[in-house]
């Protein structure tokens, strides 16, 4: 216990006197944060649709009007050319075109059938359905709003409540997940430099002829490194409350908990690599490519991991951001409690001794 | 400490030890005897192979055969026992930089387990007997290099190891340093410790008690270093060591 306390301070006045490095280290989740949040906005709104009027009636001027006034969509920019209107979906100047056929408004007054016609660009299968159907409920908003006030339409409907993020908000849904995946990357990446770096510089060697042991390095390092990694999570999630909105209906206090866990299982991954690799390019490559594309792919962060092939579920047991992903957005969103999460909380506790474990197993005292 | 059964017997005993790289020989079937007290010279010129021994004993690197033993551990099972009986001052400087001396020696006092009042006693009494004086509180990247090396020094000794390993210590530094460096080793040899070091400076290799020169990884002489130069009939290690190499390098050719 003595020595790895040593090792944890001579590792922290690294950390502390390489100033620009811990500047990065401090401001680059933050960035990452601010950048991908923005990016990665999978809300759909302003979609540019054209309008074309045949009727150039009062009603078909109201029905454009409730079009646009909705903030699904927005009017395209130019002047639309009826010869060819195609041509303004192909070249992507607008994603949708309404044509209001003529006898739309006396269709209305009387009462009968009428179709209005719909092109939508189908290259986004998302954005082609999320327009279909926000364009059905801006028309028929438009009918109702025309019923007389006591007029009665009986029938039974579906009366919908959307619980945890009531306005299907994509940002409440991906930030929580991108805080898991950022702090994974970050905190791996941190790691696996030291070792890899003593080795590169000699000061590894003089350290290894000394009775220091395999397990008091890594621990040692470790542990520092622990609080650069909890400090970034608590700006991280700062950032994401404040800048995204996101909801914090649980437990802040549990959150910071598991987070504990969570970025000491993942510095335990870069302390795994440094202790495998002899330069810090290997390391720095390395951690990267083992940390960020299943963080991003095999987490459950963007991609469902129930629709995927029986290999990548299981393969995602090895995540650790998977079971952050379900602690994040549980506590934040549901205000999910302890009891719920602890199976989570025990993956993550079980990778980390495993990593550290095969960290120590591995690492070299003596060139073979 | 269960040292008892060590006490006795050589500081270094290596047989036929050999190390390859690959279908390269660095040290080829060497074999020689350090005892406590005694200094003992390691001489050959760059890529002679003294470094690769020095790290086969220091529990650095995996012998390829022969046999070791160093404070009386086997140097293939015992490399964690060893480690605790040497001192290891490597040709580069290899304590932090980036910490002071006195935060490097605190470091490595706390690495060989020592009691931290022991330990700044220690501290104290090594800043006097090297001279480090204020030297000691500044960052060690920022030292002079004999101050560097004096510091290095103090680090491999700071936990009275009984062998002490030293690979080319004073490269680059001025000769004053080198005698005031040089009376400090003799200082260590009359308490008892056996210092084994690596040199290519001749004037270096006349103060050793015994010398070994090493070519080509292979030990081609060994002995005290007056008992060479009557024996080859010269009166300079550095007439020696040429005709020694030269005709080395004939038989070869």
């Amino acid at each position: 216990m003595h020595r790895i306390r040593f090792i944890a301070q001579k590792e922290f006045y690294h950390i502390l006197r390489d100033f620009r490095s811990l500047i990065i280290v401090i401001i680059m989740p933050v960035m990452m944060i601010f950048l991908y949040g923005y990016a990665i906005n999978m809300d759909i709104e302003n979609v540019s649709l054209a309008i074309v009027d045949f009727d150039h009636s009062v009603e078909s001027q109201q029905l454009t009007e409730r079009f646009f006034a909705s903030p699904y969509f927005s009017p395209g920019e130019n002047e639309v050319d009826m010869s060819d209107p195609e041509q303004l979906l192909r070249s992507g100047q607008v994603a949708a075109i309404l044509a209001i056929p003529p006898g739309f408004s006396a269709a209305l007054a009387r009462g009968e059938d009428f179709e209005l016609g719909m092109m939508v660009d189908g290259t986004d299968a998302s954005l082609a359905s999320a327009v279909q159907a926000f364009s059905n409920s801006v028309l028929s908003n438009f009918l109702m709003d025309r019923l007389p006030p006591n007029f009665d339409i009986p029938g039974v409907t579906l009366s919908q409540q959307v619980l945890y993020n009531p306005d299907l908000k994509s940002s409440h849904f991906l930030v929580p997940g991108l805080v898991a995946v950022i702090l994974m990357m970050i905190s791996a990446l941190m790691t696996s430099m030291t070792i890899a770096r003593e080795k590169e510089t000699g000061t590894m060697e003089q350290l290894l002829t000394t009775p220091v042991k395999p397990r008091e390095i890594l621990i040692g390092k470790l542990l520092p490194y622990v609080v650069i990694a909890f400090v970034d999570g608590i700006l991280v999630l700062i950032f994401a409350r404040l800048v995204f909105g996101v909801p914090f209906v649980g437990s802040q206090l549990l959150l910071l908990g598991f987070g504990l866990i969570y970025v000491t299982t993942a510095l335990s991954i870069g302390i795994l690599i440094s202790s495998l690799v002899d330069t810090l390019q290997e390391a720095t490559l390395l951690a990267q490519v083992a940390t960020l594309l299943p963080a991003v792919m095999l987490s459950g962060f963007i991609f469902a991991l129930k629709n995927m092939p029986f290999v990548l579920q299981a393969i995602s047991y090895i995540v650790p951001a998977r079971y952050f992903v379900v602690i994040i957005r549980g506590i934040m969103l549901k205000g999910a409690g302890l009891e719920v999460l602890i199976p989570q909380a025990g993956a993550l506790v079980l990778l980390m001794v495993i990593l550290m474990t095969v960290a120590a197993a591995k690492f070299k005292t003596r060139v073979v | 400490m269960n040292d008892s059964t060590h006490n006795s017997g050589s500081a270094v005993l290596i047989n036929n030890l050999t190390r390859h790289f690959g279908d390269f020989t660095a040290v080829d079937h060497i074999s020689l005897k350090v005892d406590y007290g005694e200094i003992f010279g390691f001489l050959g010129a760059n890529g002679a192979g003294k470094t690769t021994a020095i790290r086969m004993l220091c529990g650095l690197l995996m012998p390829s055969g022969g046999s070791g033993e160093v404070a009386g551990y086997d140097i293939y099972k015992q490399a964690e026992s060893i480690k605790k009986h040497i001192g290891y001052m490597s040709q580069k400087f290899s304590l932090y930089p980036d910490l002071t001396g006195r935060e490097n020696l605190t470091f490595y006092g706390a690495a060989y387990n020592l009691r931290p009042a022991d330990l700044s006693d220690r501290i104290h009494e090594l800043t006097e007997r090297l001279e480090l004086g204020e030297f000691i509180n500044q960052l060690s990247g920022k030292l002079p290099i004999g101050w560097r090396q004096r510091l290095a020094l103090a680090a491999a000794i700071l936990h009275r190891p009984r062998i002490l390993f030293l690979d080319e210590p004073t490269g680059g530094v001025d000769p004053v340093f080198r005698r005031r460096f040089w009376s400090i080793l003799y200082d260590l040899a009359d308490s008892g410790v056996a210092v084994f070091v690596t040199t290519h400076y001749m004037d270096e290799a006349e103060y050793c008690g015994r010398i070994s020169i090493m070519h080509h990884g292979s030990i081609i002489e060994q002995g005290r270093p007056f008992d060479l130069k009557r024996q080859h009939g010269t009166d300079s290690l550095d007439d020696l060591f040429i005709n020694l190499i030269l005709s080395q390098e004939a038989t070869r050719a």
